[in-house]
């Protein structure tokens, strides 16, 4: 306990004051130092002056496509234009305020999920409220809302909606996989064991393939389900692999004498797992989860394979329109890829805070 | 002891007797699962009238593959088209780990330079790649190479003989003859047989003391073999290289756009990764080590090769497995860029013959397959750089 109050407050880092000859040396210390520091400049000096005149000086930023051709800049009018698109993809023009609520309630709940102070029993029930109002602003149907089917879904909330359902949806299947990887009876360690390896060992689109042409070939006849639906049910099943294959790592490095202890006290093996083993484990692979989550996150991408409108595709659905075709190629990439830059860069650095934030007292 | 020695009774308070019921109810249920979805596909299988079993394969595939290491004709059979598409796959995960484990390897030791600008710059280049998705990335390098770039006349000059232009990338090549297959066998020889020279005489320095005053046969071993070969066979060396024509590219080999998307975008993805392994790799040596090493009196390259090295590599080379096994893996984003990989061919095989279960269950079973052959390969590594505890 003392030692958690302590890490809480980290002492204040030693920073000596340097003069301007110190950190000179720093870069001009050794001929080859100073060789590698002009090279690094001459690298930056020549990036950036392609990414000025290609951002801003040669940029068109309002006009036609005529005019964004003739310029060899960036075409801003494409972006303005097609935001709205990219963003929500074919949701109806009208409704598209219902996604945008959706997103920033996600947002919210997201933001509130990550301090750590309104971690709790509260913050569940609340982000199950969160989850059921934002399907009925995607979906609609009833208290007042049209309907809206799900194959007019798409763009960003469409790519969170997949990466975040399937992750809360893989994650307990991933802890139960681990559990039983870890346990004692042969039959269900070897069950275990077999699914893991198996979903480990091909790539995701051959999952998603499986998922999206063999699926509706497993179901009984007459029995269709929902394209998206599919994919998510993909997502979740590579997801929990690979997330058992994580906790594995925390229940390994519990100590033995943990569960030990448990079960001389009387608990029995939920008990053992759900108030001793499980809050230990979890709490050391935080950090590699959340890099797992930025990975899984990018890997929604994927679903564009198998014909979904993620964010991906609804840019590249945008760039292909008629009006703007290979005029706007780079400007559609990468604006996708800075929205992409962002989220798995806020979430890496929060994966960072909380591996500062988890280290307590071991070195 | 005095539970195995009981008597076994059903009795739902023993935990033996429980833990027995579990798994049976658990592998009846997983059965059940499974036969019941048999069940389902052999009905749909009927009623859409599918065809199922594996005699697809030795039909006509009669579809083009654009790019094939081995001879490929339309006309040839459904096998052979996954054939070359499986080897595709290895071609192009290959040379993608063997760029990102020199790119990355660079990058990594970049990030721990003394020089802050470069240890930034090598950040920044490991966080941008980190945090773009691989497709996005592959999607770029194919717009840029196939919009970008200049056409073939005004192709980017590289090096000498390689060029870059919107239609892929054009680079020597050698005719191959069967002298030149004589000659590299001479050299596989030459190299075992120093192999085993320099092992011998390394035993023998661990056991005498005597020093490896025979060194230069080692070298000697592996060079005059294959260069004997060489003047008694004298083959011509017919070097293919591109020139620049009028209009194209005359001579060489030519890789198409979608195999140079691929691998770059494969290359620069997991060159971020394996920067950052080989960085922590060698965080992990402590500094004592190799002052512990100088002290001793050993050259520099020896201390990086006697102590540093194989202390970093028992660290470096697990995740580096995971690594090259993620590069195989992410190989099947071929399809998004159109190279001809081994579930591309897959797919066009399913819209062609309508079976979807063989197809993917057969592309599986090569990803699951060689899956298992890198990690073995790289366990047996492992296992050989480990640390050997008493």
């Amino acid at each position: 306990m003392i030692a958690e109050d302590i890490s809480l407050s980290p002492a204040p880092r030693y920073r000596p004051s340097l003069s301007l000859k110190t950190k000179l040396r720093a870069y001009f210390g050794s001929p080859i130092n100073s060789i590698i520091t002009v090279g690094c400049i001459l690298v930056i000096a020549w990036a950036l002056r392609h990414v000025i005149s290609w951002l801003f000086v040669d940029a068109v930023f309002v006009g036609t496509p005529a005019i964004c051709q003739q310029e060899s800049g960036a075409c801003w009018p494409f972006l303005v234009a097609k935001i709205r698109f990219m963003l929500f993809g074919f949701y109806p023009f009208e409704e598209q305020w219902r996604p945008l609520l959706a997103l920033l309630l996600f947002f919210g709940t997201c933001g509130t999920a990550m301090v750590p102070v309104f971690w709790g029993r509260h913050l569940l029930f609340g982000g199950l409220a969160a989850c059921v109002i934002i399907f009925w602003l995607m979906l609609g149907g009833f208290a007042g809302l049209a309907y809206v089917p799900t194959s007019k879904w798409g763009g960003l909330p469409l790519s969170f909606m997949l990466s975040a359902v399937g992750l809360v949806c893989a994650f307990p299947l991933g802890v139960l996989l681990a559990l039983a990887r870890a346990s004692e009876l042969p039959a269900i360690r070897v069950l275990a064991v077999v699914f893991i390896e198996l979903v480990r060992g091909v790539p995701l689109i051959s999952v998603l393939f499986m998922a999206s042409v063999m699926l509706p070939l497993f179901l009984p006849s007459g029995f269709n389900i929902d394209n998206l639906l599919r994919a998510q049910v993909a997502i979740i099943l590579f997801a929990a692999a690979y997330i058992a294959e994580v906790v594995r790592g925390g229940l390994q490095a519990l100590p033995k004498g943990q569960a030990e202890a448990a079960s001389a006290m009387g608990l029995h093996y939920w008990q053992t797992m759900r108030l001793i083993v499980l809050p230990q484990a979890l709490k050391i692979v935080i950090p590699p989860l959340v890099s797992l989550f930025i990975g899984f996150f990018q890997d929604t991408t994927l679903v564009t394979i198998v014909g979904l409108l993620d964010f991906l595709d609804t840019v590249r659905a945008a760039m292909r329109d008629p009006q703007w075709q290979g005029i706007a190629v780079l400007e559609g990439y990468v604006f996708a890829a800075v929205v992409y830059l962002i989220f798995s860069a806020t979430m890496g650095a929060y994966s960072r805070y909380l591996e500062r934030r988890f280290r307590v007292g071991h070195d | 002891m005095r539970v195995a020695l009981t008597p076994f009774r059903l009795n739902f308070r023993d935990n033996r007797t429980r833990g027995i019921l579990y798994q049976c109810l658990c592998v009846a249920g997983v059965a059940a699962g499974g036969f019941y979805l048999f069940s389902n596909v052999s009905q749909n299988l009927a009623r859409q009238s599918i065809a199922t079993g594996f005699s697809y394969l030795w039909r006509e595939a009669g579809f083009v593959i654009s790019q094939s290491p081995i001879d490929y004709q339309p006309s040839d059979s459904y096998a052979k088209a996954l054939l070359v598409g499986i080897l595709n796959t290895i071609r192009v995960s290959i040379l993608a780990s063997v760029l990102a484990t020199i790119v990355g390897t660079l990058v990594g030791i970049g990030r721990l330079s003394s020089n802050p600008l470069l240890a930034r710059l090598m950040l920044l280049y490991v966080e941008a790649l980190r945090n773009v998705p691989l497709l996005l990335l592959l999607f770029l390098c194919y717009a840029v190479i196939v919009t970008i770039l200049p056409p073939v006349r005004d192709a980017f000059q590289l090096l000498p003989f390689v060029f870059l232009s919107n239609s892929g990338l054009a680079v020597p090549s050698l005719e191959w003859s069967s002298d030149h297959t004589i000659i590299a066998a001479a050299l596989v020889a030459g190299l075992g047989l120093a192999f085993l020279h320099a092992r011998h005489l390394r035993r023998r320095r661990i056991e005498s003391g005597a020093d490896q005053s025979a060194r230069p046969l080692v070298g000697a071993l592996a060079i005059v073999p294959p260069a004997l070969v060489w003047l008694v066979l004298r083959p011509e060396l017919n070097l293919s290289l591109p020139e620049l024509g009028r209009f194209r590219l005359a001579g060489g080999a030519h890789l198409t756009p979608e195999f140079v998307a691929l691998l770059v975008g494969l290359a620069l993805s997991a060159s971020a990764n394996v920067a950052e392994i080989v960085r922590s790799g060698i965080l992990s040596i402590r500094k004592g080590q190799r002052e512990a090493a100088a002290a001793l009196g050993l050259r520099p390259s020896h201390i990086m090769r006697l102590v540093v090295l194989p202390q970093a590599l028992r660290v470096i080379i697990p995740p580096m497995t995971s690594a090259y096994l993620n590069v195989f893996k992410n190989s099947s984003l071929a399809i998004a860029i159109g190279y001809p990989d081994v579930v591309m061919v897959s797919n066009t095989t399913m819209n062609q013959t309508g079976q979807a279960i063989e197809p993917i269950a057969l592309f599986m079973l090569v990803y699951l397959s060689l899956s298992i052959a890198i990690s073995l390969f790289m366990n047996w590594y492992n296992a050989r750089v480990a640390l050997r505890e008493r």
